[in-house]
């Protein structure tokens, strides 16, 4: 078994193990965080693969880029936002698992069915331009031009889509300065929010401040961890510092 | 000019149903009018006819080419001829009489305006019938006279009876017009025309079968149009109409219709044997079966039907006797035109004079109180049973004569024809004007109008002396005979017997009758202690009950059982595959769930079976 | 080594990723479950530029993994307004467009 062996082996377990931990973790947080493990793995079978170029774009756009963005939404959305495991599809589950693996069951029967004995490998295409990276180079700025400019096309269509679908109409007046001060007179709050974390056992924002009575202020947490926060006490009971 | 007879009535009917209300004081007058001045123009052109020789009498009109289609040409064209000229005259003569007689007889009516526009209607289309050129254009005429039937027939249709018997009426004659139709086509496809002219000009070169179908056509329009055997179910219900329509439509015209296609068309019937002896068989049957519902009717005009259907059985028996018959068959068609209709007027006037009360039970000695309508009624009765020199004999007799000529079961039958004549017109002649009173409470028998009696005096007079005027001062034979063609019969039985021998039977038959009726109290309720010839008579030779029996039932069960398999068979399939249809889509819609998921699913299912379709491709 | 190898494993996370795509309910989570299948997409692809020898193969998965920022940007985009609206990431909150 030599070096690419033992790589592909380690890695493609990994990169496995990845991915049925992003389909079975219940909370979407966790499965962002599989997936970024799995595509660093994949990252590093590119690597073993010829594919300089390839692996360090994943790492930087996947784990480092989209993975980030998949975690900002998750942010807005709401880390609390995991599946109830009741699926209200009837059948759905059993059918797509069923599918799944019989399509599964039928990729790999086909791909194992083609027999490929002759690898030329990368050796000399890589050569010819001087490294991996500049091969690609002369591909993309070359043979692919065209196509290269549509992305940019693309990218900038997408990036305008995304802009107008995430923005925001504003369809009351701002507020003034007094307006303000009289909701937050009648709200019957008129102090400012305690911080989250204070007098807790942690600083985290996901920490709720404890009240001089020990209890919870509930108050105190960013909305998207307001879920969270009352999970976990209710699991365990705060512990409360005297 | 020939266009005028036509146009004149047909422009006061015009006048009269498009002008409403406005017209109806003097909307009775201007059809009187209307039918006289045709009248007259009838007259002038019978006098312009005889001016010129006799090959030379028929002139044609063409007014216009109606339809022209490759070699279908049907020219809208007018054909005046000696046989016409017989009918122009009856039709405006008769009628403008009977136009006269319904201003009396009409008088309270409140749609009199309407009955009149109606009559000027039916004396256009009559006209039109007898006037065409060609059968198609005679089919108009048909349709109109028909239309016309339908209309006075149930003039007064708030009465049930009366709505029910015009429904009848064109119901049996669309039956008849079939036939017409057949024919009409059946002559453009065999001989490529439908001229009188060039069916009788090519009808020679006919295939025989398609000639004799063509008579058998025609003959079943006749049939329905002149209330024969089988088709003659219509006309005793018909009697529902107001009295001078049954006097001009349904005893001296319309019904002698069928008369005239036959002989119009006789260049048909002169190639066929068969369709000649059809043509007897249904006119001895005809005469025989009104004759024999004309002895028990108690209803007055319902026996003057019955006569109505007899007479023209005589004259459609004389028709199929050949070129010996024609002239015979029109002769009394005029002779029976006048007197039938003078009786239908009479009729009408002791109707009118004892409260419209039709049963003749609840006569009886009107002679004293209703003189003139007795005297002219009485001519009438005369001339139907052939007294000589009255107008029936010279006719009636004529036929009868020809009928021995041609076979004795047939001249056997019109003797007997004659002999129930006798009897059943004696029996009405009895019941209502001798005997003692059998008036209902507060019928008060009076005179009619002159404006009614005018007409059948005149008509009277035309019964008296009608057929000698015609045989031997109007030379009928010779007059027909460019058109028609005259063909003396054989007599085996020599006129000196036969006379005698008619006339003994007719006086047996009036004998027995007057006898029966006129020195016998009559039973002011009808005797249901009768035979079954009697009650069988009464029930119009259970007509209706056949014509139900054989087409009404399986007719009804045959809809039925179309209408079941509409429902069930084509619906049911039609339905079927729809409901199909749509509880599939209804169910395939549920897979439109709206859940990505699902979609997913269905392409993922793709997909899988897209690979398998691959590998299965590359194994 | 056999590239068969590879593509195997590209083709049991493909099939992973399908089927989270199918039973999970986040939308973010089948985000990511289609990032996945692009990315199996994407190691068979680099497999194969390195049977065939030429680097065609790896410039594709360079132009997949533009395409994928691409989707993932308006994707989440689109999420993140849904969201807004319905309070809710599920994927099976918006199917008000059905029969």
């Amino acid at each position: 078994m030599n070096g690419e062996q033992i790589v592909f082996w380690i890695c493609g377990i990994f990169a496995v193990v990845g991915a049925l931990g992003m389909i079975i973790s219940r909370k979407a947080v966790h499965s962002a965080l599989w997936v970024a493990f799995t595509m660093i793995n994949l990252a590093i079978l590119y690597f073993s693969q010829q594919a300089a170029f390839l692996g360090t774009t994943q790492i930087v756009v996947y784990t480092g880029a989209v993975m980030m963005l998949f975690l900002f939404v998750l942010m807005i959305v709401g880390v609390d936002s995991s599946d109830s495991l009741i699926e209200t599809i009837k059948g759905q589950r059993l059918i797509g698992t069923l599918l799944a693996l019989a399509f599964g069951g039928l990729l790999l029967g086909s791909i194992t069915s083609v027999a490929r004995p002759t690898v030329v490998g990368l050796d000399k295409a890589n050569e010819d331009y001087g490294t991996n990276i500049q091969g690609l180079a002369h591909l993309i700025f070359g043979k692919y031009l065209l196509a290269f400019e549509v992305t940019s096309a693309l990218l900038i269509t997408a990036a305008l889509g995304a802009m107008v679908l995430a923005h925001r109409e504003r369809w009351e007046p701002r507020k003034t300065q007094a307006e303000q001060m009289r909701e937050r007179t009648l709200s019957g709050h008129p102090t400012p929010l305690p911080n989250p974390g204070v007098l807790a056992r942690n600083n985290s924002v996901a920490t709720a401040a404890l009240l001089p009575d020990g209890t919870q202020s509930q108050e105190s947490l960013p909305t998207a961890f307001k879920a969270i926060a009352s999970e976990d006490s209710a699991s365990k009971p705060n512990e409360v510092t005297q | 000019m020939t266009a005028a007879l036509i146009g004149l009535p047909l422009l006061g009917a015009t006048l009269l149903l498009l002008g409403g209300r406005r017209t109806n004081t003097w909307g009775h007058f201007l059809a009187v009018a209307m039918s006289a001045s045709s009248f007259f123009v009838g007259v002038a052109l019978y006098i312009q006819m005889l001016g010129r020789s006799a090959e030379e009498r028929a002139v044609g009109q063409h007014l216009f080419d109606w339809i022209a289609v490759g070699t279908f040409n049907v020219p809208f064209g007018l054909h005046l001829d000696q046989l016409s000229m017989c009918f122009v005259l009856l039709i405006t003569g008769v009628g403008t009489l009977i136009h006269i007689y319904s201003i009396g007889y009409m008088e309270h009516d409140p749609n009199r305006r309407r009955f009149f526009a109606y009559l000027n209607l039916f004396v256009a289309a009559m006209l039109l019938l007898v006037l065409a050129d060609n059968y198609l254009l005679l089919y108009v005429g048909w349709e109109g006279v028909g239309l016309a039937s339908y209309l006075l027939i149930s003039f007064w249709q708030h009465k049930p009876s009366a709505a029910v018997a015009g429904k009848k009426a064109f119901i049996v004659n669309r039956v008849g017009d079939v036939g017409l139709s057949l024919a009409v086509m059946l002559m453009f496809t065999t001989l490529g025309t439908v001229t009188f002219q060039g069916v009788a000009d090519a009808a020679g070169q006919g295939p025989s079968l398609k000639i004799t179908l063509i008579g058998f056509a025609l003959l079943l329009a006749a049939c329905g149009k002149s209330a024969q055997f089988p088709l003659q179910s219509w006309l005793l219900d018909a009697m529902e109409g107001p009295t001078p329509v049954s006097a001009l439509i349904h005893a001296a015209t319309m019904v002698t219709a069928g008369v005239y296609l036959i002989i119009r068309a006789h260049a048909i019937f002169d190639l066929s044997q068969d369709a000649r002896t059809a043509v007897v068989v249904i006119g001895a049957i005809t005469l025989l079966l009104g004759a024999f519902i004309g002895t028990a009717k108690d209803d007055i005009k319902k026996g003057l039907a019955g006569s109505t259907m007899s007479q023209i059985g005589y004259m459609i028996l004389a028709a199929g006797l050949g070129p010996v018959g024609y002239v015979f068959a029109i002769f009394h068609l005029l002779t029976h035109g006048l007197f039938k209709a003078g009786l239908f007027l009479g009729a009408g006037s002791v109707m009118h004079g004892m409260h419209d009360d039709v049963n003749m039970r609840h006569y009886g000695a009107l002679r004293t109180s209703m003189k003139i309508t007795y005297a002219t009624f009485g001519l009438g009765f005369l001339a139907i049973i052939g007294i000589p020199p009255f107008a029936g004999f010279w006719s009636k007799d004529e036929i009868i004569s020809a009928a021995f000529g041609q076979n004795y079961l047939v001249g056997l039958a019109t003797l007997i024809g004659a002999g129930v004549t006798a009897f059943y017109m004696t029996r009405m002649m009895a019941m209502t004007f001798f005997g003692e009173s059998r008036w209902e409470d507060g019928v008060h028998p009076h005179e009619s109008s002159t404006v009614m009696t005018a007409p059948m005096m005149i008509l009277a007079v035309g019964s008296v002396f009608g057929g000698l005027l015609l045989k031997f001062v109007g030379d009928i034979e010779a007059w027909l005979e460019p058109v028609t063609g005259v063909a003396h019969p054989t007599h085996p039985i020599s006129a000196a017997v036969l006379i005698p021998v008619t006339l003994l039977v007719v006086a047996s038959g009036a004998g027995y009758a007057w006898t029966k009726y006129a020195q016998r109290p009559v039973p002011v309720v009808a005797p249901t202690d009768v035979s079954i010839l009697t009650r069988a008579a009464r029930a119009d030779a259970y007509g209706d009950a056949i014509n139900e029996a054989v087409f009404m039932r399986p007719g009804l069960h045959l809809t039925r059982a179309l209408t079941w398999f509409d429902a069930k068979g084509i619906d049911g399939t039609i339905g079927g595959v729809s409901a199909a249809i749509g509880g599939l889509s209804a169910r395939a819609r549920r897979l439109q769930n709206g859940y990505t998921r699902s979609y997913a699913l269905t392409m993922l299912g793709g997909a899988a079976l897209i690979a398998f379709v691959l590998l299965l491709a590359r194994l | 080594m056999n590239p068969n190898y590879y593509i195997a494993l590209a083709g049991i996370l493909f099939t992973i990723g399908a089927l989270g795509v199918l039973i999970r309910r986040n939308a973010i989570i089948v985000f990511m479950s289609v990032e996945m299948m692009l990315n199996a997409a994407n190691l068979a692809f680099v497999a194969a530029a390195r049977e065939t020898g030429t680097l065609d193969g790896q410039v594709a998965a360079f132009f997949v993994m533009v395409v994928a920022a691409a989707e993932v940007v308006v994707g989440l985009a689109i999420i993140v307004t849904i969201f807004r609206s319905r309070r809710s990431a599920s994927i099976d909150e918006p199917s008000l467009l059905k029969y």
